[in-house]
């Protein structure tokens, strides 16, 4: 009795000091042959939308005939890091904001122009740009504090089953991940290489996108990009991929 | 997207008698002609119908492409260096539009 309670106080123990192992990424999960194309940034097709994204970002813009540039400096060395902190709660606002987001909050706020739509490739080759400058750098994103009620949102839209399938996404990327599912092999879900090229869409794409077709493949609401639950959503990945490198712009099947 | 369509990766230096890896990716559509809108309309054809590099005015690799090439196309072959001069990739899709990227290459003995 004493040395099965001495057990589980050394197991406590053990799973309180020990860190978990991030989990893999979905690049994972690719060929070889994906995988030495997503490394070689001269075959890498998500580059011709982070060299847009580049072009934009020197691009002075609206009534304030500002650039990105103009504020973090012409070689976006400030950027580094910055990918593995979002989604974030903005403290103006207190919304949360994902990268998208905030290159858009930008836009008005600084530059004094509309934002970009969503999925537009000048949205996503800044996204892609931006989040590139992290590359190889851990997701590490702020889940306490402010934005504590907005992780709480994604975790339980993470478990809540959903549509026509009644399927949770915990139930595939948690209790399946690494096993088959129509010939594909489903991932951790994590959104680390977003905007990705997902060779199913022959383009550049965000997470939400990725998200609006998980929605659809369990027949279940497909929320509007931008929307409050994806967004929360996309803070608990994120969490998720705690430890996990940004590898944006990734090739996804 | 215009000023930012296409990218090539090569050396910028050879010794004479080298063997270029040279990689081209162009941002294209490749609409096959095949399929049709929400509304059941025909999606006019268009795609990248012919890939060339010139090497010093000298045609070194040439590729014509039809609807079974994927968007986005990407394209690796090899070359040998030969002598100083330019590489001129150009690109020319079903609606004339003509993408041309040049790259300088410097031989060495």
């Amino acid at each position: 009795m004493i040395a099965g309670r001495v057990l589980i106080l050394a197991a406590l123990f053990i799973s309180a000091g020990v860190q978990a192992e991030p989990l893999p990424s979905g690049t994972s999960f690719l060929s070889e042959e994906l995988k030495a194309r997503q490394a070689d940034e001269a075959a890498n097709p998500g580059m011709l939308w982070v060299d847009e994204g580049a072009r934009l970002w020197a691009t002075p813009q609206g009534a304030a005939g500002k650039a990105c540039a103009s504020c973090h400096g012409a070689d976006a060395a400030s950027m580094r890091g910055v990918a593995t902190r979002y989604p974030a709660v903005d403290a103006e606002s207190g919304d949360l904001l994902n990268l998208e987001g905030r290159i858009n909050l930008c836009r008005t706020r600084h530059q004094e122009v509309e934002p970009y739509a969503y999925e537009t490739d000048q949205l996503l080759g800044l996204t892609a740009f931006v989040a590139r400058q992290s590359l190889g750098m851990p997701v590490q994103v702020e889940t306490g504090g402010t934005a504590a009620p907005f992780y709480a949102a994604g975790e339980a839209f993470f478990h809540r089953r959903q549509g026509q399938l009644n399927l949770s996404c915990a139930q595939c990327h948690d209790d399946n991940a690494g096993r088959s599912l129509r010939g594909d092999t489903i991932s951790h879900g994590l959104g680390n290489g977003y905007p990705a090229y997902r060779l199913e869409w022959q383009s550049v794409g965000s997470l939400q996108r990725r998200l609006r077709s998980c929605s659809y493949g369990v027949r279940a609401v497909q929320f509007d990009y931008g929307s409050p639950d994806y967004l929360a959503l996309e803070l608990y990945l994120a969490k998720r991929a705690e430890g996990v490198a940004i590898e944006t712009p990734a090739i996804r099947r | 997207m215009a000023l930012a369509q296409a990218r090539v990766s090569m050396p910028a230096e050879a010794r004479r008698g080298e063997i270029l890896e040279i990689k081209a990716l162009i941002r294209h559509p490749m609409e096959t002609g095949y399929r049709v809108d929400s509304r059941g309309q025909p999606i006019p054809r268009h795609i990248v119908r012919r890939f060339a590099v010139a090497y010093d005015g000298e045609e070194v690799f040439r590729m014509d492409m039809t609807q079974g090439v994927a968007a986005n196309p990407f394209i690796a072959f090899s070359t040998v260096a030969t002598r100083t001069g330019e590489l001129v990739f150009t690109w020319e899709d079903d609606r004339g539009e003509v993408v041309t990227v040049r790259k300088s290459l410097t031989v060495t003995e």
